[in-house]
């Protein structure tokens, strides 16, 4: 391992810091999104409805697992791309 | 063609393509026995790892769980997909850039401490083991009911295949067996349930069809089935009181947590070739098993419905509304037998009559009607899958389809339980603790070894299952949830955490864990040593004990944190590994 020069390290830490703001804005969809809609406001939320079913009642028994499908393809999409950006990418 | 051949046609090719695939597949270095060499393409990998999650609990129970349990059944869709989501941004990319074999390798490396990793591989073991006790089980079941053979021998045939290619093929030879088996069960699952979709609804996606019009009058499916089972007493299906909110609530995100742990699942990530592939695979694992999960639910529903229909044809309480004992389907003769349904016609009305005789203010009314209480005397939960088919009317070989993909949910996970105990006692324990110097040979032969010896310890246990085999599934996750899912966050985003309070975090969430199961369940499982009867009324701030493994991952969270802080901070050397992991290209 070789030594980092400090702007090198720099570029390490806002890298890092940019990640974890990405997790913790999926990570706050992927809370509100089950345990919020499909949980906490199921009850009211079930006064509406979508596609036939009660919305709080979709959300628990579907939606929920659809939201979890596209923040996992869209974190792998923006953490490549931030990879890119800092140059460490790999190969 | 009999059912009985038909299936044993089926059974018998899906076994032979196992075993061809295993020939194909064969390993000769540890890499390629416990990583695959790290060659899996992601999509492959994807469905893989789908196989290997998606155990005979999702295959033949989770249906029958949701259609019990209605709307409360979305904790167990919600939080067995939901911890993919954890493992995609907070474990996977990072594991697979450290590069190693196994879980707790890591958690040995990153702690510098061999006690951790000792630790890890106890998790481990209790985890794994309690799942494949289960598994094993499911595929004895599976032989037993759907094709009349004993549990015995069923379990025998699953042995020999498993121990074909897992002992061989290692973790190459399981993966690619996996893909296979992805195909057979989902097969096997999405066919009977767009058939019956079309027959009810007209609409062919399941997932589209439970939220249409039912063919027969016109009004939702949902609505219908809500308005019917309140008539009978129960509460509606969309309903809310299943369980407390709460405890939906804690269930949901245990499960999240701990499937976020199961260290047969986060192995999978070891096996990719790139770190973007780590990131991507687990979102293409989450496809292969949003398939069968987004289909559960109507699947459950609709056999609800079925089943309802068939026992309550006419209008409720009007004296001809139910099915004669004689005019009940075929189908009811053939679960008659396995003991899993039984009726009895309690008031001697030569019908049936379904409903819920637990309800105090159902009572009056039943008792107008004249039922003098429920005559479905069992209906197990598995049936809503198992006899689907059949309840819809569909060919034998679609019945002989299920049995196969019941089976292959079975054997793959299995086989992925298998290998992750076995590596975790040559690799971990063998070459990491005992014997350091161990030859790659002799480490593959170990390997083998222990893979024989864990298939003879399942099969042994599968035959005389302890009886709580289904106890122990809650225990596996408590422990996943709260010992190995916070260390390894931890090892990743908290450089400052040292050995100490890593260690002190994961005895303290495990042992939290396992006490408060035992003070509800009964020490060590036994019948009768329970401190507490398991009724909410008694439960700890009416924490359901399957509710607790969230609990116990904030114990470990709090505990490691605050011991870290009171000790001897961690090593310069540590810190630069965990640096280096957390960016994909190596410095």
């Amino acid at each position: 391992m070789s030594e980092m020069t400090p702007s090198q390290q720099e570029s390490r830490h806002l890298y890092w810091r940019k990640n974890l703001k990405i997790i913790l804005w999926s990570l706050a969809i992927w809370a509100f999104v089950s345990l919020g809609l499909g949980i906490v406001f199921a009850e009211p939320l079930n006064n509406l409805s979508i596609g036939g079913y009660p919305l709080g009642f979709w959300f628990a028994q579907q939606g929920a697992i659809y939201t979890f499908l596209i923040l996992i393809f869209f974190y792998a999409w923006r953490m490549n791309r931030l990879d890119r950006e800092f140059g460490v990418d790999e190969e | 063609m009999s059912l009985q051949v038909l299936s044993f046609i089926v059974v018998g090719a899906t076994f032979a393509l196992y075993i061809g695939i295993a020939i194909w597949a064969r390993t000769s270095s540890t890499s390629e026995f416990y990583v695959a060499g790290k060659g899996i393409n992601p999509v492959a990998n994807g469905m893989a790892t789908a196989a290997d999650w998606m155990s005979a609990a999702s295959f033949i129970s989770m249906a029958g769980l949701i259609a019990f349990l209605g709307y409360s059944g979305g904790a167990y869709l919600m939080g067995w997909t939901g911890g993919y989501v954890l493992m995609a941004l907070l474990l996977a990319p990072y594991l697979r850039k450290f590069g190693k074999f196994t879980v707790p390798e890591f958690i040995g490396d990153r702690y510098y401490s061999r006690l951790a990793r000792v630790i890890a591989v106890i998790s481990l073991l209790v985890i794994s083991i309690t799942y494949v006790i289960g598994q094993m089980r499911g595929v004895g079941i599976a032989f037993a009911n759907l094709l009349n053979m004993s549990v015995e021998v069923g379990l025998f045939s699953g042995m020999v295949v498993v121990f074909i290619y897992a002992v061989f093929g290692g973790m190459k030879g399981i993966t690619y067996t996996q893909i296979a088996q992805y195909c057979v069960m989902i097969f096997a699952y999405t066919v009977p349930a767009v058939f019956i979709a079309l027959q009810l609804t007209g609409t062919a996606l399941p997932q589209i069809g439970l939220g249409s019009n039912l063919a027969s009058n016109n009004t939702h499916v949902l609505e219908a089935l809500d308005k019917t089972l309140v008539e009978l007493g129960f509460g509606p299906y969309t309903g809310l009181g299943g369980m407390s909110q709460m405890n939906m609530f804690l269930l949901t995100l245990s499960l999240m947590v701990g499937t976020a742990g199961l260290p047969h699942v986060i192995v999978r990530f070891f096996t990719v070739p790139r770190i973007r592939d780590a990131r991507k695979s687990a979102g293409w694992s989450l496809v292969f098993i949003a398939i069968l999960y987004t289909t559960a639910p109507a699947v459950g529903a609709m056999a609800m419905w079925n089943f309802i229909a068939t026992v309550q044809p006419g209008p409720i309480g009007s004296p001809d509304g139910n099915v004669k004992f004689e005019d009940l389907p075929a189908w009811t003769d053939r679960w008659e037998e396995t003991g899993l349904l039984a009726f009895e016609d309690k008031n001697g009305d030569g019908r049936v009559q379904y409903y819920n005789a637990d309800n105090p203010d159902f009572a009056p009314i039943a008792a107008s009607y004249g039922w003098e209480g429920n005559e479905v005397t069992e209906l197990d939960r598995d049936i809503m899958v198992l006899a689907n088919p059949g309840i819809a009317g569909l060919p034998n070989w679609v019945i002989a389809l299920v049995a196969a993909g019941g089976i292959a949910a079975a054997l793959s996970t299995a086989a992925g339980l298998l290998l992750a105990i076995s590596s975790s006692i040559s690799h971990d324990l063998l070459k990491g603790v005992f014997l350091p110097n161990i030859s790659e040979k002799s480490e593959m032969l170990a390997a083998r070894l222990s893979m024989v010896a864990a298939i003879l310890v399942a099969g042994y246990l599968g035959l005389n299952p302890p009886g709580f085999a289904a106890q122990v599934v809650a225990l596996a996750f408590g422990f996943a949830a709260a010992s190995l899912f916070p260390a390894l966050l931890m090892g990743i985003f908290m450089k400052s955490l040292n050995k100490q309070g890593a260690i002190a975090g994961m005895l303290a969430g495990l042992l939290s864990t396992l006490l408060y199961i035992f003070l509800y369940k009964g020490w060590f499982f036994i019948p009768g040593t329970n401190v507490f009867p398991d009724t909410p009324d008694y439960w700890l701030f009416g924490i359901s004990t399957g509710g607790f493994g969230a609990i116990g991952a904030a114990i470990n969270f709090v505990v490691a944190y605050l011991v870290s802080r009171a000790t001897a901070p961690t090593p310069e050397h540590i810190k630069q590994m965990v640096e280096d992991v957390r960016v994909p290209r190596s410095s």
